[in-house]
């Protein structure tokens, strides 16, 4: 961890992957440090800011002190949601991966994802998956509009778009869960740490 | 309840918005000049996180059915008061100015800053989000941005006004001086950034808005030629992209951005970037020591 300067209300740890975020992030969101405002993974990097009851030199050591936990622990109870797997361009994966399209299902709903950070729109969270099972890469031409529930794939990733927006990744399902809905006390229905498993509708 | 006869340019509902939220994508929003909308919250009696509303530039006329307390803080412009059987009268920005019923309050053109606060005694009610009325123009979640015939509702007035003496800042109208403190990627830049950083003057953009003030000049050169993967933003974040030219971010900024920050604006210096008007110089002034050396 290597922990970068941003101000005197935020320091930015940065870590060599993804797994090492999140190894990370588990146990900062699961012991917060009273002080912190907000905590935010990213790629390869945990955004802390903090208000002034806190000094920095205590948010680093929090931040240093964070014994990493690995696969497993999931922050917050488990989701699962619902897909119908007839996206447009779920043929495409699967010629992609060089599977038929049964099996790109196979592995969307066998596998235990977990939500790395979020971005792009509220409530939208990128997923990860050990073995990264369904890597592809993004749509050559990105979408004008792609539906709001829309279950896609780009780079390791999987995500649901919560709301009609442009979009390149590859689409193989959709979902009618709410990602994002203002009328919840939390409109986000995942977090960032959240282990999310998907099951066909049927 | 207050009408909304004329919106002017952009007309807004905004308090300290909802920090906090960025793990789940939102924004911090509210008010960009927070110093002016807490001093007009204090001048009607309101707690200093009470929603108020943010005009841009001018041009807006409110309508108060009911008496009402209010202040107007933050850009230097013409304000008029009308009321039934009264003649037109120039209203004072800065202090509490008590309304009749059918009160309409006119906002003219600023002519110094960019960006008015009017503070309600009772506050401007809206749906919460998040514990926030603010509306956030990246994502478009808050309260809409306000049209004509827009009907505002009031809270009760709980507080006492503030009529003692109270500083009421003028934005500046020649160079404006922020100062800032390195940020996390300066690293990815070319030996002496921050001396050219900070060493000249830079151009407000027109294109400047709520997610932040985009800044013309002389471009910095990036020696990192990786891509950066997504990080956390904060508000005051200068962040430079391919073109050089620095972006610095304000309330409504992406939660996560791929380009790399060298500096940050010190929060307390930041209502005078909210009130910077396109084509006025700001300077960047490094806090000693100097970082670098």
């Amino acid at each position: 961890m290597r922990i970068l300067p941003f101000g005197d209300g935020a320091l930015l740890a940065e870590f060599g992957s993804l797994a090492e975020v999140l190894a990370h992030y588990r146990p900062l969101a699961a012991a917060s440090l009273p002080g912190v405002v907000d905590l935010v993974p990213a790629a390869r990097t945990i955004l802390a800011t903090f208000d002034a009851s806190v000094s920095a030199a205590e948010v680093r050591r929090w931040l240093q002190a964070a014994a990493p936990v690995d696969d497993g622990a999931a922050v917050g109870a488990e989701i699962t949601i619902e897909v119908d797997y007839s996206g447009e361009d779920l043929a495409e994966v699967a010629r992609l991966l060089k599977v038929d399209e049964r099996e790109v299902v196979r592995r969307h709903t066998g596998s235990r994802w977990t939500a790395a950070f979020t971005g792009f729109a509220p409530g939208f969270a990128y997923l990860v998956a050990p073995g990264d099972p369904l890597r592809v890469p993004r749509r050559e031409v990105p979408r004008t509009r792609v539906p709001a529930g829309s279950v896609g794939l780009a780079g390791e990733f999987s995500g649901i778009y919560p709301g009609a927006s442009p979009g390149g990744w590859q689409l193989i399902g959709r979902t009618e869960a709410r990602l994002w809905d203002t009328a919840r006390e939390e409109p986000a229905l995942i977090r960032p740490g959240a282990v999310v498993r998907f099951r066909e509708a049927r | 309840m207050i009408t909304v006869l004329q919106p002017g340019t952009q007309l807004l509902i905004e308090d300290l918005g909802r920090p906090g939220c960025a793990a789940v994508g939102l924004s911090p929003s509210g008010a960009l000049d927070t110093r002016a909308l807490r001093l007009a919250n204090r001048l009607v009696g309101n707690d200093p996180g009470a929603a108020g509303l943010e005009l841009l530039l001018g041009g807006a006329e409110l309508e108060f059915d009911a008496e009402a307390l209010l202040a107007v803080t933050g850009a230097c412009g013409p304000l008029s008061l009308a009321a039934a059987g009264l003649p037109p009268a120039e209203a004072a920005a800065g202090r509490p100015v008590r309304v009749p019923a059918g009160a309409r309050l006119r906002i003219g053109p600023a002519r110094a800053g960019l960006r008015y606060y009017v503070a309600v005694a009772g506050g401007i009610e809206a749906e919460p989000l998040m514990g926030s009325r603010s509306t956030d123009v990246l994502s478009g979640l808050g309260p809409a941005p306000l049209r004509a015939g827009d009907v505002l509702a009031v809270g009760s007035p709980a507080g006492h006004p503030d009529t003692g003496w109270l500083p009421t800042p003028v934005p500046p109208q020649g160079r404006i001086v922020v100062r800032v403190q390195p940020g996390p990627r300066l690293d990815w830049f070319a030996r002496g950034t921050w001396q050219r950083l900070t060493g000249r003057d830079w151009t407000v953009s027109p294109d400047s808005n709520r997610v932040g003030v985009r800044l013309l000049g002389r471009p910095l050169e990036r020696t990192a030629a990786d891509e950066l993967p997504s990080e956390g933003l904060i508000t005051g974040a200068v962040q430079v992209p391919a073109s050089g030219l620095p972006t610095v971010f304000l309330s409504d900024h992406p939660v996560t951005g791929g380009y790399p920050v060298p500096a940050v604006v010190v929060p307390a210096d930041l209502p005078l970037l909210a009130q910077a008007r396109p084509g006025q110089p700001v300077r960047f002034l490094a806090p000693p020591p100097d970082p670098t050396s």
